[in-house]
């Protein structure tokens, strides 16, 4: 197994200003370790947040981020702007959480955000902080990840103690169950409960942590946001594509020769993004895009697609966390997809009947048809399960793993036909590609 | 003014009683969870299905009045 490398990145020399174009965030990335205060501070300079004795607009910045055209980057891709101004439009004060729980097995990006460029991110908690008007502020990462809570809780403490930061940012381990890293689902465990999803409405702009008005967005998203506060908008949006501009960070894995967290330019296609990772080692079939809430498309088609959110959800994709695992044509995407669902089924928080019974009957059929054949009944099973499942939950949980089978019933539709009459392929001899974790090193507690 | 139902999923234990009162707009699954039809409830279905939400024994059945006139 190969392990995962890093983009190379040139050194910055010092007091160098904006950054034209690529790397943006990885800017700052050194490989001997994580960029301290300093480092970060002679890469970008310091925070732009500001002080009492100048004249205050926190709303200034709301209107930058809007014109940028940020969206989250933690899956759902909503305008970061947009998000902002309804926190901030709200009656009293609000809670910044920033979600580095990265729940994706398959994704590294918001881990190498914390673990390198930690500054970067704590930036961004500040400054969507002093925007919105917030007098709390979280980070939240996997609990299992204990030294880097407690590294991270340290950069913080020393920054509000150095003045740098307007509120103190406490510094959470959340459960590392697959849902806890949903939105409302962190805020419920950081109001005490248990983490699991909530039913929305309220949304958590309007009802968050303990009622206040809550902002949460990924560390990723809050990181560009620490640029977007210095360089402008105009720099943000000067690569990219109009509909979805900067950069993004994207996990690269599968049968390429470099797997590894890459920043790429969005609208840059999915074929350029996998030869920048070193390009396929065998003959891909499919990619998965997305990650597990994403979905399968076919090499051919998928490598001129540019990776964006609305190119893909237009090709009925989606670009998820930004994760690129292609699978190679010896591999069998139906047994690949049937331990994935497997493992999404038994993530449920156990709280809506139709993902606590649907996701482990389909798991079941999609079992059926990978490693033994359906007798030409399976198929015909997963598509009656498919539609009773779907949009039927408090969370988007059910549905992440409806499309993913669906896209693999597309993607693979040849190979799903003959599994489902003649039963299983060479592929199963294959190790498996996509990473699940194993049951011990899974977190089976939500308090 | 027209009314639609949504069923909190969370609470709802499949006690089916929806159904039973209101078969016209819902039918259950096979583990016995309530599927509403699309769109606004009937007219003239509308206080049938106030009923069927107020005798919903873990209250997970959920009236939603849409605001905006019609004619």
């Amino acid at each position: 197994m190969v392990s995962r490398q890093l983009l190379p990145v040139p050194a910055i020399p010092p007091g160098q200003p904006a950054l034209r174009r690529l790397p943006r965030l990885l800017a700052g990335l050194r490989y001997d370790r994580p960029a301290s205060l300093a480092d970060h501070e002679r890469c970008h300079g310091p925070i732009p947040l500001h002080r009492p004795g100048r004249p205050a607009r926190p709303a200034r910045l709301i209107e930058v981020v809007e014109r940028s055209g940020l969206t989250g980057r933690g899956g759902a891709g909503f305008p970061t702007g947009r998000k902002m101004r309804s926190v901030a439009s709200r009656r009293g004060p609000a809670v910044v959480i920033a979600n580095g729980a990265e729940g994706e097995p398959a994704s590294g990006k918001d881990r190498l955000l914390l673990t390198r460029l930690p500054h970067l991110v704590l930036d961004g908690i500040s400054l969507a902080a002093q925007a919105v008007g917030a007098r709390e502020a979280h980070l939240v990462v996997h609990r299992q990840d204990g030294w880097l809570r407690d590294r991270l809780q340290a950069a913080a403490d020393a920054r509000y103690e150095a003045g740098t930061d307007p509120v103190p940012i406490q510094v959470t381990g959340i459960p590392g169950r697959y849902v806890s890293s949903e939105q409302t689902a962190v805020a419920a465990f950081l109001g005490g409960g248990p983490g699991k999803p909530a039913f929305t409405p309220p949304r958590l702009d309007e009802r968050g942590l303990r009622g206040r008005p809550t902002l949460e967005n990924n560390v990723e998203t809050l990181a560009h946001l620490a640029l977007i506060a210095r360089y402008g908008d105009g720099w943000f949006r000067s690569i990219g594509l109009p509909s979805a501009t900067g950069s993004a960070l994207v996990t690269v894995g599968g049968t390429v020769g470099r797997p590894g967290i890459y920043e790429i330019e969005l609208g840059t296609r999915i074929g350029d993004v996998l030869m920048l990772a070193g390009g396929p080692t065998e003959q891909p079939q499919a990619v998965l895009v997305g990650g597990y809430f994403g979905g399968w498309m076919p090499a051919e088609h998928a490598w001129k697609l540019p990776l964006s959110q609305p190119t893909l959800r237009a090709a009925g994709g989606a670009m998820g966390a930004g994760i690129l695992i292609a699978l190679p044509v010896t591999s069998c995407g139906l047994a690949e997809t049937a331990r994935v669902v497997r493992y999404l089924a038994e993530e449920t928080a156990g709280q809506c009947g139709p993902c606590v019974f649907g996701l482990p009957a389909l798991a079941d059929a999609l079992a059926d048809l990978a490693y033994h054949g359906g007798r030409g009944r399976a198929l015909e099973q997963i598509g009656r399960l498919l539609p009773v499942i779907e949009g039927r939950g408090a969370c988007r949980h059910p549905d992440g793993a409806t499309q993913l089978v669906r896209s693999a019933l597309r993607t693979f539709a040849e190979d799903a036909r003959r599994h489902d009459l003649r039963g299983a392929c060479y592929g199963l001899r294959r190790e498996p590609l996509l990473p699940v974790p194993g049951d011990d090193e899974r977190d089976w507690d939500w308090t | 003014m027209s009314i639609r139902l949504r069923v909190n999923p969370i609470t709802c234990a499949a006690h089916g009683m929806c159904a039973e009162l209101l078969p016209e707009v819902i039918t259950l699954d096979q583990w016995g969870y309530p599927i509403l039809a699309s769109g606004p409830v009937p007219r003239p279905l509308a206080s049938l299905a106030k009923r069927a939400a107020a005798s919903c024994p873990t209250l997970a059945l959920l009236i939603e009045e849409t605001g905006h006139r019609q004619r």
